[in-house]
């Protein structure tokens, strides 16, 4: 018994046969990924292709794997729907996500003219492949996967005969790497950002080492139209803005008069009412009920 | 039913990319079009294999894949980088170039 199972084990399989089992599965999972691709192109929403997308390579890494490429199979699903699509997710989020197509045809005709040029070259592709391979008789590659299995197998290919591209691909990954991270990296120009030692000295050693004046110090209004008025009542020129020219001296008069003394001065007690007057007048403490 | 509908389907898969690269204006979905290209050129190369008998058309599958997954990251950065600069996603907008 084991004998014949080692026989036939190691019988090569001169002519590859597609099985039932693996048309039912083309029939299903081929229609799937097809349409997964045109929901994907002609989605609305950027996230709704990216998910359309994702349909169709999961259907593609099953498709591998039916056609005795397992390894192909895993690493489709793992890296392509899992990292690569993911990307495509996290990007997608970051930019336009709500970013819909313009409308406006830049080409006039483009759209039209891409979808024939689309049919055509589906019709092309297909004719040709479809004449082309008439008679061919597949080998099949249970001889290959024989030993240890297809991942044992591309492992062994891929040290021994394609150890040197193998090799380019880490200077490959590692260069891609240091790109995007000096083409998305959001640092600003750090040495372009004065220091506080920078501004302090800069202060000092320049024209004017205080503050400038508020809008509306000892004036009536907070506005950054209204200058700020010094204490002798004459209008502090360092605030006047230089924006706003519509500021006029004459609408300052009444402030300038204020300040200067010269008006009718503030009544102290204009907010406690003329009984808080009459008690400070004849020495009460404020608050205390009067007697009678 | 033999391989060669696998053929049909990459080739089919290949135009349906072919025409979203053309038809979409959103610089990631037109991305996402290319890796659509990529993986039916896959599907050619694994189904080849097959009908050869050897590895290598999986193993240049698998060297297809890295080099996508190198490009996908660096064709991201750079979009993000352009609509950092330019607040927009669509290949229209970057025609700075054309006059």
């Amino acid at each position: 018994m084991s004998a014949l199972a080692g026989v036939l084990a190691q019988a090569p399989l001169p002519v590859d046969v597609v099985s039932t089992g693996e048309a039912v599965a083309f029939w299903i999972l081929g229609p799937l990924a097809l349409a997964g691709a045109l929901a994907m192109v002609f989605a609305r929403s950027a996230v709704h292709s990216a998910l359309w997308l994702v349909l169709t390579m999961l259907c593609l890494g099953a498709l591998y794997m039916v056609q005795q490429a397992p390894f192909l199979g895993f690493v489709q699903i793992i890296v392509y729907t899992g990292a690569i699509m993911m990307l495509f997710l996290f990007v997608l989020m970051l930019v336009g996500r709500d970013s819909a197509d313009s409308v406006v045809e830049v080409l006039r005709g483009q759209r039209v003219a891409g979808l024939v040029a689309g049919l055509g070259l589906a019709g092309l592709l297909a004719s040709t492949l479809g004449r082309a391979l008439t008679d061919v008789t597949p080998v099949g590659l249970a001889a290959q996967n024989q030993r240890g299995g297809n991942v044992d197998s591309i492992g062994r290919s891929l040290f021994t005969d394609y150890l040197f591209p193998f090799e380019l691909t880490s200077a490959l990954l590692i260069t891609a790497a240091v790109g995007a991270m000096v083409l998305a990296s959001t640092s600003r120009d750090r040495a372009r950002r004065p220091t506080q030692r920078g501004m302090m000295e800069a202060r000092l050693r320049g024209e004017r080492a205080s503050p400038l004046p508020g809008p509306g110090v000892f004036a009536t209004a907070n506005s950054v139209a209204t200058p700020a008025l010094l204490p002798d009542g004459s209008v502090a020129p360092e605030s006047l803005s230089e924006i706003i020219d519509s500021t006029t001296r004459e609408s300052l008069a009444a402030d300038v008069l204020s300040v200067s003394g010269a008006a009718h001065q503030a009544d102290a007690h204009a907010l406690r009412g003329p009984e808080a007057a009459a008690d400070e007048a004849i020495g009460r403490p404020p608050g205390e009920v009067s007697p009678e | 039913m033999t391989p060669t509908y696998y053929l049909l389907l990459s080739a089919l898969l290949f135009s349906v990319g072919a025409v979203g690269v053309l038809v979409r204006r959103n610089a990631v979905v037109v991305f996402m079009c290319i890796e659509l290209m990529l993986n039916a050129v896959n599907l050619t190369l694994v189904t080849f294999a097959r009908i050869n008998g050897t590895l290598d058309g999986q193993i240049m599958a698998f060297f297809v894949m890295v080099v996508a997954a190198a490009e996908v990251v660096v064709g991201l950065a750079i979009i993000m980088s352009i609509f950092k600069t330019r607040r927009s996603a669509s290949v229209d907008g970057a025609n700075l170039l054309k006059y």
